[in-house]
């Protein structure tokens, strides 16, 4: 019974781990673009959730209406603004500057709210829980669990069967023939960055809600985010759902064995997917 | 006369190789004009530059009675320039009909609903509605100079700048095409058509412009231009059979 507990533990934890890494796949998708920023600011959205719920009192869940949009402002003209620039033939720029970016974030998050931990206190929600056959699961981590379905459905729906997903996909597919096309590609990647950090405002959110948080953990959100959407192949939201999965569940099930194992064995399982299956499980079939 | 493209004095090099040079032409609104010349001679540079994804050196490029010399390559499709590639470039992972709805919605400005409807009639004309929910990726070579076709129609173009595409087709994939483009240009779309297969282009050209190191060298009636000496010693060996 405990290692099945572990293993739904695990799988409930590869919700949150799918968030991290929904922001990352769709902006590489649409625009080859890796963030290595992006762990930084799935941080950000955290500490932007404290500052919300100190100020007004708000449930942190409540705080998304808030920080979601924020995140989504910020992406955009941080798309617009900066990263528009760094893209082109070479995919050297994205990385420094995304790094660069990543660097000051920290910095910054470190001279406003101090390098001391810090959590979001969201009452009952944070222990209550749930008998299902005899497992106790916490509503938070089905909650996590369920929200990043949705997400990741949500984002599947807005790429297959809205105007502005055919123009992601367009982009994606060939830049220069869907400028042709009337497509303003800036505008386009703007949006694509907006809606990674609405994504990953939800993110940001829940890690602080779950655990308590720095401004210096956003390297190990980036690793986790990357290790579920290379496990699940690139381009493939419900894969990088999947991977976000499996990875929770090597994670638990190594703590299982062994609490020192937890994030060692991760890693592992990661390595060995990439040595057999280097595409990932489920990389998007070239039509 | 009423001019949908003037181009004055073009010019375009890159390094030592003039691919315009000192270009200028004017098609009227509702002409159909023919371009050819032999490979390299800046045929497909030209459409480039008028299309926007080149940028001229010098000279001016007038469509619908604006300036668009320095105009983005968008904003000029928006304005109603649409062409058609001679090596295809379709989104090969979306079906044909999302790559129509792309200029559709993109490129012509049309609602969701208006879009489909007109994405609809153009691929009804350019005969791919059997393959509207295909993969662009998995058509033959005559689909996918269909889906340029149809993408380029669906931007709703008042000039359509068709690139070899009866190149590489059969005798008679290449006359069902041709029947196509007739049709098109009756519905009054102006079109400039550079084409290899030059009785394919001379079933539907009004006039005939030819090219060569970036320069304009002969210009007039079909006919009477692919007889001239010009042509014919560029053309020396390729029979006339129109």
């Amino acid at each position: 019974m405990e290692w099945i507990n572990a293993l739904v533990q695990g799988i409930l934890l590869g919700g949150l781990y799918a968030l991290f890494a929904a922001g990352l796949s769709l902006i590489f998708g649409v625009m080859r673009l890796v963030n290595i920023a992006h762990g930084d600011l799935i941080v950000l959205a955290a500490f932007l959730g404290l500052t919300v719920t100190t100020a007004t009192g708000m449930h942190p869940l409540l705080a998304l209406i808030v920080v979601v949009p924020l995140m989504a402002g910020l992406g955009y003209a941080l798309q617009r603004g900066l990263l528009n620039q760094t893209l082109g033939d070479d995919i050297l720029p994205p990385l420094l500057v995304t790094f660069g970016l990543s660097v000051i974030l920290q910095n910054g998050l470190l001279e406003i709210y101090s390098a001391d931990p810090q959590k979001l206190s969201a009452g009952g929600l944070e222990t209550a829980s749930l008998p299902v056959g005899g497992l106790s699961l916490g509503v938070l981590p089905l909650l996590t669990f369920a929200i990043a379905v949705l997400v990741i459905w949500g984002l599947q729906w807005t790429f297959y069967h809205t105007s502005l997903g055919r123009s992601f996909r367009a982009v994606s597919d060939n830049q220069d023939i869907a400028q042709l096309m009337g497509i303003n590609r800036r505008h386009v990647f703007g949006l694509a960055m907006a809606l990674a950090l609405a994504v990953t405002a939800v993110a940001g959110i829940l890690l602080g809600i779950r655990t308590s948080f720095d401004p210096s953990v956003g390297g190990g959100r980036l690793i986790f985010g990357f290790e579920a959407v290379i496990i699940g192949g690139l381009g493939n939201l419900w894969g990088t759902l999947a991977g976000g999965v499996i990875l929770g569940v090597a994670q638990t099930i190594g703590a299982k064995i062994d609490p020192g194992w937890q994030i060692l064995a991760g890693h592992i399982v990661f390595l060995l997917i990439l040595a057999v299956r280097p595409n990932g499980l489920f990389p998007r079939i070239a039509a | 006369m009423d001019n949908i493209l003037k181009l004055d004095r073009l010019s375009k090099a890159f390094g030592a190789v003039k691919v315009a040079d000192e270009l200028s032409y004017e098609v009227p609104r509702g002409e159909a004009l023919g371009v050819i010349g032999p490979n390299g001679a800046g045929k497909t540079s030209m459409f480039h530059l008028i299309t926007g994804t080149l940028s001229a050196d010098s000279g001016s490029i007038m469509f619908d009675g604006q300036d668009v010399t320095r105009t983005s390559a968008a904003r000029r499709c928006c304005a109603g320039v649409a062409r058609s590639f001679q090596v295809p470039q379709p989104f090969t992972h979306m079906t044909v009909f999302e790559n129509a709805m792309v200029a559709a919605t993109q490129a012509a400005g049309l609602r969701e609903r208006a879009a489909e409807k007109l994405c609809l009639d153009v691929l009804e004309q350019t005969e791919l509605m059997a393959k509207a929910n295909v993969a662009a990726g998995a058509l033959t070579l005559l689909e996918r100079k269909r889906l340029e076709l149809t993408r380029a129609l669906c931007a709703k173009p008042k000039l359509l700048l068709l690139d070899e595409i009866a190149g590489g087709l059969t005798e008679a994939e290449c006359v069902s095409l041709v029947d196509t483009i007739r049709e098109i240009h009756r519905s009054g779309v102006t079109i400039i058509w550079i084409e290899h297969v030059v009785h394919a282009l001379l079933e539907i050209v009004d006039r005939l412009i030819v090219i060569d190191f970036g320069r304009k060298i002969a210009e007039g009636e079909p006919h009477a231009i692919m007889e001239s000496p010009e042509v014919q010693e560029i053309y020396l060996g390729i029979e006339v059979d129109a």
